[in-house]
């Protein structure tokens, strides 16, 4: 397989899993105005519970990628009731404050019941090994994180336009009052919003499982790569999060083979590029803040 | 009246603190480096966001920049300490001259993202520019000259180097203190406030942001000046992100209300960490919990409700 | 005496496709007091931004003292001697009444650069706050935080903010919208106070007529962006087009008030 051709299924891979996180980072802003400095560490979560339903209780893959996430959405029913609804009312820096303090409680349990060590998920039998497509071969897991990519992209997508609870959920996004006029319950929009965001970055974590090493410090890399994909594709924004995931999945993909020597920059310099020409990011609407 | 007895009690502190290496340990002596240190850090941070109402998830690149600037002086300058904490605090102010003039033109959200940003891309070239930086490892193997000023210190003796840390942070402390009470510092806090009302009364509010960012930047990198001989390595990770929340960390603990609270967090801070990660590993998950219930029940910090609630009883 | 000391012309705003203001020309004559008037969505509010420097035009010029303004950033257009009140309050909460006028007087004076003076021993500044205040009527909640003092006297020590800049010309956009009757009377009598003490040129939007017809030395009406009519409230009262407009529907007006 040509180095532009790996490179672009690679960007592609790793694209399409960061919409997955990204996306639930996003809705949870657009809709609540906060930005959730755990969802990182939500993913980690989600990644930690399927390697012990997998490795441990002896789960097929598939089960997990079913309960793992709906623990941690259950978990953030938790965290929504008893910690989020203090600060909903206050400013944007205090949601960030609360949900850093999150992180560090969700990380530092993490390290308590998994250890500090790496862990490692085998992906199921199925999606092991490679495939040949047009000559060249490629990793199952690869297309399989690409295919799930493009199906939560149309669940998504169809979730939003075309049933009343996604409507909702974009009118509570545009004024919270109006919702509230329109006798929907806010109340249970913003939880059930943020447990979706955390489900979605369980989801991811899930699907990362099988391809990355699990390691306590996974969370802390995962939220800063979110913040790019949501800065660049524009905050709030649900096309902006694919086509931001997309763009620093290229970076990754290309930057680590061709500029190597400034790879860790290149993400960096992308999101500050961005902020500096168009602070809502490429898809989002409005003026400068 | 009550003025007084606070001020009084501040002599008293600092007086115990010069004690300190009559009275404690060589342990102690480290720790208590270390508060004044990050104390400083804090502080600096505070100006910026306590006054200004600007949260940067990026003032490790200053504090980060400062003790590179430190360790390069003294391996291949070989210059006079005081003269490291110079150009220390000037390599950060200009950095933070480059960083501020673009990220004070954005509010809120905008605004921690983009200095995390720029943080984060100063980490990345300290981490790949081996040449200059030694990459991860970090410049190490430095050794600590003369003081300058004439001075005879032997700043390889801990508690000599507490003595000289803990001058620089008082005097330090005392130029950014008469920072915050000046009429810049007044319009700083009303910028908090309202900047639409403070550019409405003629000043243009990314000029007062952008100088209290400098002044910060430059603060900061002096403490990272203090840093680098105190942990005899200057290494990526005093540029990180997670290295700029801990003076958000320290602010929220001690209150961002008032100018001694990011002192007063970094010692509840540096001594929890010291006491907890001796008898439980999990000294983060300690932390998060006391910060959660900070931002949700304290938001004023410790010593902002212990002063609110002295100044409300004894009226 | 008699030159505008501000000059409109041909100004325009545009959102979209729909013109806010439309072509609106005016001179303010120094030491005057103008009212605009208008029902809501007139763009009293828009035509306000414009001046002050808050919004750009989309056409059009502005002229103060001879000085072309048009599209500056409000912070030089308050240094060349443009002052204005918000209709919801805008101060600084957590400050005393005193330090909020403070604030405005140190970014006159150019004390705000100071870094190392301490502000709360600059006892000229100082002086000249509570001598603000107590042309006000407020001075006696000068140590108050100002965001527990009452709506009407918060409302009172905007117009003090404002003030402190030593404008040449003062913008007050709705001063006694949500005021009891008994703060409208005294709010009025103080601005009549101001006006006639002749130091300062003002433009007031208002919703009460009473408080208009009392206070202004001219009256533009303004209806749907554009000049409707501009003269003596003598004139504005027998304008039939005016009455036709505007003044019958004095008692639709004062209903929505709240809700402005």
């Amino acid at each position: 397989m040509s180095g532009i051709g790996s490179a672009l299924l690679n960007s592609l891979d790793i694209g399409l899993l960061l919409f997955i996180i990204a996306v639930g980072l996003n809705i949870v802003f657009g809709v609540l105005n906060i930005i959730n400095f755990a969802h990182g560490a939500l993913y980690m979560l989600g990644a930690y519970l399927a390697f012990t339903l997998i490795n441990i209780v002896g789960m097929p893959f598939w089960a997990a990628l079913l309960l793992a996430p709906l623990g941690v959405a259950i978990l953030a029913v938790l965290i929504d009731r008893f910690l989020l609804r203090y600060i909903y009312s206050r400013d944007i820096a205090d949601s960030l404050l609360l949900t850093f303090a999150l992180l560090l409680i969700i990380n530092e349990s993490v390290r308590m019941i998994w250890g500090s060590g790496i862990q490692v998920v085998q992906p199921p039998q199925l999606l092991a090994g490679s495939m040949d497509i047009m000559g060249s071969s490629i990793p199952t897991y690869s297309l399989f994180v690409i295919v799930m990519g493009l199906a939560l992209l149309a669940g998504l997508w169809f979730l939003f336009n075309r049933t009343r609870i996604g409507r909702i959920m974009r009118a509570a996004a545009l004024d919270r009052d109006m919702a509230e006029v329109l006798c929907i319950n806010t109340r249970l929009v913003v939880t059930g919003v943020f447990a979706f965001g955390a489900w979605l970055a369980a989801v991811g974590g899930v699907i990362a499982a099988p391809m990355r090493a699990l390691d306590p410090g996974m969370g802390d890399k995962i939220i800063i790569e979110s913040f790019i994909v949501v800065v660049i594709g524009g905050l709030g924004s649900f096309p902006g999060a694919l086509l931001g995931a997309i763009i620093l999945g290229l970076i990754h993909g290309f930057g680590g083979r061709y500029f190597p020597e400034v790879n860790m920059l290149l993400p960096f310099l992308g999101m500050a590029l961005v902020l500096l020409f168009k602070p809502n990011g490429i898809m989002g609407k409005g003026a400068a803040a | 009246m009550k003025i007084k007895i606070l001020w009084a009690l501040l002599t008293l502190v600092i007086a115990g603190l010069i004690a300190v290496p009559w009275i404690a340990s060589y342990f102690y002596i480290f720790i208590f480096t270390e508060i004044l240190i990050l104390g400083l850090f804090a502080a600096s941070f505070n100006l910026i966001f306590g006054y200004t109402g600007m949260l940067s998830f990026g003032h490790a690149a200053f504090f980060g920049i400062g003790s590179y600037a430190m360790a390069l002086v003294l391996i291949y300058l070989e210059w006079p300490f005081v003269v490291g904490l110079l150009v220390s605090m000037g390599v950060s102010a200009l950095l933070a001259l480059i960083i501020g003039f673009f990220c004070v033109r954005l509010n809120e959200v905008y605004f921690a993202m983009l200095t995390l940003a720029f943080g984060m891309m100063v980490f990345a070239i300290a981490y790949q520019w081996r040449s200059v930086t030694n990459g991860s490892d970090g410049l190490a193997g430095f050794s600590l000259g003369s003081f300058g000023l004439g001075l005879d210190l032997t700043l390889a003796n801990p508690a000599v180097y507490y003595h000289v840390v803990l001058a620089i942070v008082v005097i330090a402390s005392a130029v950014l203190y008469l920072v915050c009470r000046s009429s810049f510092g007044m319009i700083l806090r009303a910028i908090r406030q309202n900047p639409e009302r403070v550019s409405f009364a003629g000043l243009n509010v990314r000029t007062y942001r952008l100088v209290a960012f400098v002044i910060a930047g430059s603060f900061a990198g002096l403490a990272g000046g203090l840093i680098a001989p105190f942990l005899r390595v200057a290494s990526p990770e005093l540029l990180h992100w997670s290295m700029s929340a801990e003076p958000i960390l320290m602010a929220i603990l001690g209150g961002t209300g008032y100018f001694l609270g990011p002192f007063v967090g970094s010692a509840v801070f540096v001594l929890l960490e010291t006491w907890i990660t001796s008898f439980t590993e999990s000294w983060m998950l300690v932390l998060g919990i006391i910060l959660a219930l900070m931002v949700i029940f304290f938001r004023k910090g410790l010593l902002g409700t212990v002063l609110d609630w002295w100044m409300e009883i004894k009226k | 005496m008699t030159n505008p000391i501000l000059t409109i012309s041909n100004l325009t705003k545009r959102f979209g496709g729909n013109a806010a203001v439309s072509s609106i020309n005016l001179d303010v004559m120094r030491k005057e007091t103008m009212a605009i008037i208008g029902p809501n969505g007139a763009g009293k509010t828009t035509f306000y931004n414009m001046v002050s420097g808050r919004m750009q035009p989309s056409e059009g010029n502005i002229t103060l003292d001879g000085k072309n303004i048009t599209g500056l950033p409000p912070h030089k257009i308050s240094k060349l001697g443009i002052s204005r009140s918000f209709q919801i309050n805008n101060i600084f909460p957590e400050m005393t009444v005193q330090e909020n006028v403070e604030v405005v007087l140190s970014a006159y004076h150019g004390h705000s650069r100071k870094l190392f003076n301490i502000a709360s021993r600059n006892t000229g500044i100082q002086q000249e706050a509570v001598e603000l205040l107590k042309r006000l009527g407020v001075d006696s909640l000068k140590d108050q935080r100002a965001e527990v003092i009452s709506y009407g006297d918060k409302r009172l020590l905007e117009i003090a903010m404002v003030l402190a800049t030593r404008p040449k010309l003062v913008l007050l956009d709705e001063p006694t919208a949500g005021m009891t009757p008994e703060e409208t009377r005294r709010t009025t009598r103080l601005i009549k106070s101001l006006a006639n003490s002749g130091d300062y040129t003002f433009l007031i939007t208002e919703h009460d007529m009473d408080v208009v017809f009392d206070l202004a030395d001219r009256i533009l009406v303004m209806h749907r962006g554009e000049k409707l009519f501009a003269g003596t409230p003598a004139e504005v009262k027998s304008h039939p087009e005016v009455r036709r407009a505007y003044l019958g529907e004095e008692e639709d007006e004062v209903t929505e008030e709240t809700g402005a």
